[in-house]
């Protein structure tokens, strides 16, 4: 079984960033996910959608092993992050994450000040070796975020007292300040209003010049904006993957066909 | 059921019976919130009134002489000489005072020579002597002093004693509680503020008017300390482990069910296993503040533990995720964003459980902090070594001096109570303001 794991990765192509084969989670007794297995490329917004329960969310958290908090999460499968493993025993979920960043669905900044939520991630990768660095790291970080203009002039004040929209920008400022490689993004626009999300959507596609992008969504609509890849999950199983154009306007599976006409979920 | 459709200007009487059911309610919550007012107005006002006298005292201005033959019969002033008079050698001087005072001021008593001279509190020889023996230079001259009076002297003018009370009873009469009052008149008794009753060592049987809670305050304030530092880094460190690392097993729920079991153990039983593994097993000594902490330290942990992980609870899991999400690790996570958030939570629980402790006083009968102590305990000594001289408790002293006699020392304890009360008040007052203080909203 070593062995032939050792081949695949010499074989694997670094033209993906991301290459899930078999994936299968279960929460205890109940399985959450059943073999899927997807190629996810770099410098492009890949997409999760499907219904409520489908094991979409649950997907995306094992690719940066957030699911290892849960205790009886388990993970089977191979996950390979540019060709290695991200579920070998010496990877450290710790060096994991900090390549593969993650936004959340609800806006969770840290009680802090707007800088200090920004400088956390460098801080403690030692990714500042002084203080103009770490400002520097902070100033980049916000304008990619599109948040710099709004709080550079109050960047000691809370990050918990910006709007909800800010909040979650000032999350991915927070995400890509440790300059990770991956952004998941889990619903990150479902706490929004559609101000905020057409902002945040503006924001995901210029993030696809640098980094490769996972969002999970229940927008259909937002899918088809944002995203060059779209993956359909359905009670577990990944159903169809393939260019997000193709999985709107001529999907193969007749489940997908359903679920992005209204029919179910 | 009626065909016609019920107007929404008269009630039904399903609404009446609900509205009513919501009045009764109401009335009952009153009613509970009003006799939990009343009972705790009632103790108040007991403690207040029983217990105020013992924050005033009454001292008498004795001007007495001091004869060189008497007091130092070698004349050198030497205090190691001089200190072989004893108390039993002052006390004639004393009398001899006061009895030429009154026949300067022209009180005149059918009273006895020896009736008089009880009118002086006991302690007043030892105070002279002390003073005496301190500044030796006195010695032949008239020293001017204020000394204590004699417990039922001080209980006249703070209304405990009454001429008739004093009619009864054979350690005051009606007589000398005259004499006290033209005295009082004349500006040579007078009642004052008494800071003795918070600094003082306790006193004997006899002399309840000189007895104080020094020594008790000390002893509480250094337990205090061995419980602070020994039951919040323990019931910090163990809390956020139990929470956040511990993995949700049989056995981390049973020491779970187990830590709620020990903070439901009547403290006594606390008090038994001091006894027997700290002083008689480990040979730590008795009576010391080391051993009072480290029991109350036993019984706090338990209320500690809890709060704490109540308080890491309540800290919302997105702050862990974020954490985590930012390649933090599990301590990191923990330590840079948890425990923060929880702090106040924390502060809040150990301060209540450091109140509980201070309060505590079954596990500190047994191990032998009721002794009678008269000595300042040091915080640290070369043969007791760090908080092991003797001490007593505040607690244990309140139930202490209810034990006596005198009812001189029924004043005292409930002054002692109020004592008591005041810190844990400024305890809870200083949780809620910290808790205020530092408590952040996200």
């Amino acid at each position: 079984m070593k062995d032939i794991q050792v081949i695949e990765s010499t074989q694997t192509t670094t033209r993906q960033k991301i290459s899930a084969k078999n994936v299968k989670v279960s929460y205890g007794e109940t399985i959450a996910i059943k073999d899927v297995s997807v190629e996810i490329a770099p410098n492009t917004v890949t997409a999760f959608i499907g219904p409520s329960g489908c094991g979409k969310s649950t997907f995306l958290r094992c690719l940066n092993r957030m699911n290892d908090t849960i205790d009886i999460c388990s993970v089977t499968g191979d996950i390979r992050l540019d060709g290695e493993n991200i579920y070998d025993r010496n990877v450290d979920p710790v060096q994991l994450r900090a390549k593969v960043g993650m936004v959340f669905q609800k806006p969770n900044p840290f009680p802090k000040s707007i800088f200090d939520n920004v400088a956390y991630g460098p801080k403690i990768h030692g990714l500042a070796r002084n203080k103009s660095e770490m400002a520097d790291i902070v100033e980049n970080a916000l304008r990619k975020a599109a948040l710099w203009n709004e709080v550079k002039d109050r960047l000691e004040n809370a990050g918990t007292g910006l709007s909800g929209g800010q909040q979650q920008r000032l999350c991915i400022a927070r995400a890509i300040a440790t300059s990770p490689e991956v952004l998941l993004m889990d619903e990150p626009c479902s706490a929004l209003d559609p101000i905020a999300t057409a902002q945040i959507e503006e924001l995901i596609d210029d993030l696809r010049q640098n980094y490769c992008v996972v969002i999970v969504t229940h927008s259909m609509q937002q899918a088809a904006r944002v995203s060059q890849k779209t993956a359909f999950f359905h009670l577990g199983s990944l159903v169809e993957y393939g260019d997000t154009d193709q999985i709107f306007t001529a999907p193969v599976d007749p489940r997908t066909e359903s679920y992005i006409t209204g029919r179910i979920g | 059921m009626s065909k016609v459709t019920p107007s929404l200007l008269v009630r039904d009487d399903r609404t009446k019976r609900r509205n009513a059911a919501e009045r009764r309610f109401r009335f009952y919550g009153l009613g509970a919130i009003g006799i939990a007012a009343l009972a705790l107005v009632v103790l108040l006002t007991t403690v207040v009134s029983s217990g105020v006298g013992a924050f005033r005292q009454t001292y008498v201005t004795l001007e007495i002489a001091l004869p060189e033959d008497k007091l130092d019969k070698t004349g050198t002033r030497d205090p190691d000489l001089m200190a072989r008079v004893t108390t039993f050698g002052y006390a004639p001087l004393l009398r001899a005072a006061l009895i030429r005072q009154l026949a300067e001021l022209g009180i005149t008593t059918d009273l006895s020579d020896k009736h008089i001279g009880e009118m002086i509190s006991k302690e007043a020889v030892a105070t002279v002597r002390n003073h005496v023996l301190a500044n030796p230079e006195l010695v032949g001259t008239t020293l001017t002093i204020d000394v204590l009076t004699e417990g039922r002297v001080d209980g006249y003018f703070k209304g405990r004693v009454t001429m008739e009370s004093a009619a009864l009873d054979g350690n005051t009469s009606p007589e000398a509680l005259e004499i006290a009052q033209r005295l009082a008149d004349l500006g040579v008794i007078k009642t004052r503020f008494n800071w003795r009753f918070l600094t003082a060592p306790d006193a004997s049987d006899q002399r309840p008017e000189a007895a104080g809670l020094g020594v008790a305050i000390l002893g509480s304030l250094y337990m205090m300390l061995v419980v602070l530092v020994l039951a919040l880094p323990l019931g910090v460190a163990a809390s956020i482990y139990l929470e956040e690392f511990a993995p949700k097993n049989r056995l981390s729920d049973f020491i779970e069910v187990n830590i709620s079991n020990l903070a439901a153990v009547p403290s006594i039983v606390f008090g038994i296993l001091g006894l027997a593994i700290f002083i008689n097993f480990g040979g730590l000594r008795q009576s010391s503040p080391l051993v009072g902490g480290l029991v109350l330290t036993l019984m706090t942990l338990p209320t500690i533990i809890i709060s704490t992980r109540a308080a890491l609870k309540s800290v919302p899991p997105s702050i862990r995720d974020a954490a985590l999400g930012v390649g933090a690790s599990k301590v990191q996570s923990v330590f840079h964003h948890v425990l923060p958030l929880a702090a106040p939570g924390i502060l809040t629980g150990t301060i209540i459980g450091l109140a509980q402790a201070l309060g505590e006083t079954a596990p500190l009968l047994l191990i032998g902090m009721v002794a009678f102590v008269r000595e300042y305990p040091a915080p640290y000594s070369e043969t007791a070594g760090l908080f092991g001289e003797a001490a007593t408790a505040l607690p244990v002293q309140v139930f202490n001096w209810t034990q006596r006699a005198d009812p001189g020392f029924a004043e005292r304890a409930s002054g002692a109570i109020i004592t008591l009360l005041v810190f844990l008040a400024i305890m809870n007052i200083a949780a809620v303001l910290l808790r205020r203080r530092f408590e952040r909203r996200w």
